[in-house]
């Protein structure tokens, strides 16, 4: 599953447009990640984070522009490619999403079952490692109604991990943890582009978190619907044009600037 | 909230507008401004605020009021509202510290364009056009997702679809050997409920024995499939829409698909599978039970013997008509899965979507039941089988 192949870029987000109906959520989003980068999209609760990252991992078609996964489309090739370049996903759903009819190790069996060749003891040993990294050793008999709601998400993240995918998908992982759940959480996310050389797309709004792992970011806007800069969130945080962006990245404590300042950046959308 | 925390008797609200020479408006509030009081109306203040004249500003006088929370704040704030759309000043240094802060911050944040619900009635014309195009919705969401059935049971049949064969059996047995209980039950009492009817009926005429033609052809050829399937529309068919419904609203069928597993292939396929290979097993069993259940009448209201009885089933009973009892139970077993499924999979994202899924699946598996046998009916009867 771990390719060297470094060309082109991982994943690369051309002109994408995404609308429900006519209602347009985020409109002229461009963006690349390279390979082994952390990339977070923030921007304020409901600017559409979460649309977009559905139509990255394929729930959502856009109504514009294209998502490149290392130059090929995802939307423009047909269903066998598409379920190719899924099988290379790892998605950790907001509130986790684990199949509540099964136990954590028939979550994490699943995938393993349908995509790999391995046998029933090899996939059980599988299972006992890939929860045990996440720190959920012994709880393999466990149906997810019967823990707590941060042991549910490291348990989604040990299925997440099960195919060693090359791109981790992360929908707010900090949401619902403690300080210390969410920092050991931020260093798992390190460990594990670290040592299976993952791209790791995440969206949030948690700065420490954003500030802690974060290689580069996206900012969606949603009063202009569309991205207003993209960049290292410390680079941001402290030199943004945008007065919006620096706000946001410094929990809005800025005064806001005299028209004359700030006005015309912020009005030129994209501006890296 | 309340300025005043002494604990006497409430005193009545009241609130006085009152202009002064310079043109302004001033509204005086006295007693308790609370919630549980009986508050006065403020239109009189209102109607003041409209004759007011330009350059007028309003100003507020709270010296005799008591004790307030967000009963004078509502009061406050469609007096603001209504100074905001006459383009009237207001002071607000009368007020009591709290109650200007809240009606500050209250008045901070316009409201959004676009987000308040109209709720004006639309016209019969615009009605009917929206469940119009609302029903040609329906009819290609129905049609999409019986292409996309096709497909997957296309994928089934070579051997390429995705799906968990424990979920096969699971299925089959929940849909079958756990239903052979209730099937049986309802089925005797059909049968007897038959041979009741016959009984009282075909005697008058000294026929009798023909009860046993009455409960075999009538439970073989409609009510066996027809009973077994209205059971299992409000059994397993709702048992499909609420699980995957359910699955849907806690976004794991979303899991499915992100990991490759189309969910036409990994949760309706076995179900529809399962529930179409069940139901006509479920359907003879309850036609022997229905049977079972019309003899034991006849043998104890009419004077014949268990053998005469059973020649007479075996001579009214023909392979042909079991066979047309069975492909119905089939065509049943499709329609209650489908229904069933496709709800579930439609369900939105609340636990009323769930309810109202479940709803859908009884309701429309059993409509489909009925209009189907109607036609298998008539393409039996034009066939002469």
């Amino acid at each position: 599953m771990i390719s060297t192949d470094t060309e082109a870029p991982q994943i690369e987000v051309r002109d994408l447009t995404l609308a429900y109906g006519s209602f347009v959520v985020q409109g002229g989003l461009n963006f690349t990640i390279p390979r082994g980068q952390v990339f977070i999209i923030m921007g304020g609760s409901g600017c559409g984070k979460s649309t977009v990252l559905k139509s990255m991992i394929g729930l959502k078609q856009p109504a514009k522009g294209e998502i490149l996964y290392r130059g090929e489309s995802y939307w423009d090739t047909d269903d066998d490619a598409r379920e190719r370049l899924m099988r290379n996903f790892g998605v950790l759903f907001q509130q986790g999403a684990l199949w509540s009819s099964m136990t954590l190790a028939e979550n994490v069996a699943l995938p393993l079952e349908q995509y790999t060749a391995l046998g029933t003891d090899e996939i059980h040993d599988v299972c006992r490692l890939k929860l045990a990294l996440v720190g959920l050793a012994g709880f393999e008999d466990y149906y997810p109604n019967e823990i707590s709601g941060g042991m549910r998400k490291r348990a989604a993240l040990a299925r997440a991990m099960a195919l060693d995918p090359d791109i981790l998908y992360f929908d707010e992982p900090g949401a619902g943890l403690d300080p210390i759940s969410a920092k050991l959480q931020d260093d798992l996310i390190l460990e594990l582009r670290d040592s299976l050389g993952a791209t790791v797309v995440i969206v949030t709004h948690e700065l420490q978190s954003i500030f802690n792992i974060a290689d580069n970011c996206v900012f969606l806007d949603p009063e202009t619907k569309t991205q207003l800069a993209v960049g290292d969130p410390k680079e941001l945080r402290d030199h943004s044009e945008i007065f919006a962006v620096r706000n946001f990245l410094n929990r809005g404590t800025l005064t806001p600037p005299s028209v004359s300042d700030d006005e015309p950046a912020a009005s030129a959308p994209a501006a890296n | 909230m309340a300025e005043t925390n002494d604990k006497k008797a409430p005193s009545a609200a009241a609130l006085q507008p009152s202009k002064t020479q310079s043109g302004d408006l001033v509204v005086a509030f006295s007693g308790d401004w609370e919630l549980g009081q009986t508050l006065p109306e403020t239109r009189s203040a209102l109607g003041a605020i409209a004759s007011l004249p330009a350059g007028g500003r309003i100003k507020f006088d709270t010296t005799a009021l008591g004790g307030w929370d967000t009963g004078l704040i509502v009061a406050l704030s469609r007096i603001e509202e209504s100074a905001n759309k006459h383009n009237i000043e207001i002071d607000h240094s009368g007020l009591p510290e709290g109650a200007a802060k809240l009606l500050h911050l209250a008045f901070a944040v316009g409201e959004r364009s676009g987000a308040k619900r109209s709720d004006e009635k639309s016209s019969l014309v615009i009605r009917i056009g929206k469940a119009t195009s609302r029903a040609i919705g329906n009819l290609k969401s129905s049609l999409a997702f019986l292409g996309k059935f096709m497909e997957s049971l296309g994928r089934f049949f070579t051997g390429k679809a995705n799906y968990q064969r424990n979920d096969l059996w699971v299925t089959m047995q929940e849909a079958g050997a756990e239903a052979l209980p209730i099937v049986g039950l309802i089925s005797f009492l059909i049968g007897i409920i038959f041979a009741f009817v016959g009984v009282i009926q075909l005697n008058k005429f000294g026929a009798g024995i023909f009860v046993a033609d009455l409960v075999a052809v009538g439970m073989v050829r409609e009510m066996g499939p027809i009973m077994t399937g209205i059971i299992m529309a409000g059994r397993t068919g709702a048992a499909f829409a609420a699980r995957i419904g359910t699955m849907k609203v806690n976004v794991e069928v979303d899991a499915l698909t992100t990991l490759g597993l189309d969910p036409m292939d990994f949760l309706v396929l076995p179900r529809v599978i399962a529930l179409v290979l069940m139901l006509p097993l479920l359907t003879i069993y309850a036609n022997a039970v229905g049977i079972l259940g019309g003899m034991m009448v006849s043998l104890s209201m009419l004077d014949v013997s268990a053998t005469q009885y059973w020649v007479q089933t075996k001579s009214a009973v023909t392979i042909g008509s079991i066979v047309t009892g069975l492909i119905k139970a089939t065509v049943y077993g499709i329609v209650i899965a489908i229904a069933g499924v496709k709800s579930g999979l439609e369900c939105g994202s609340s636990a009323q979507a769930v309810g109202t899924a479940t709803t859908s699946a009884v309701v429309s598996g059993i409509v489909w039941i009925i209009v189907s046998a109607s036609v298998l009916t008539v393409i039996y009867i034009t066939l002469g089988v």
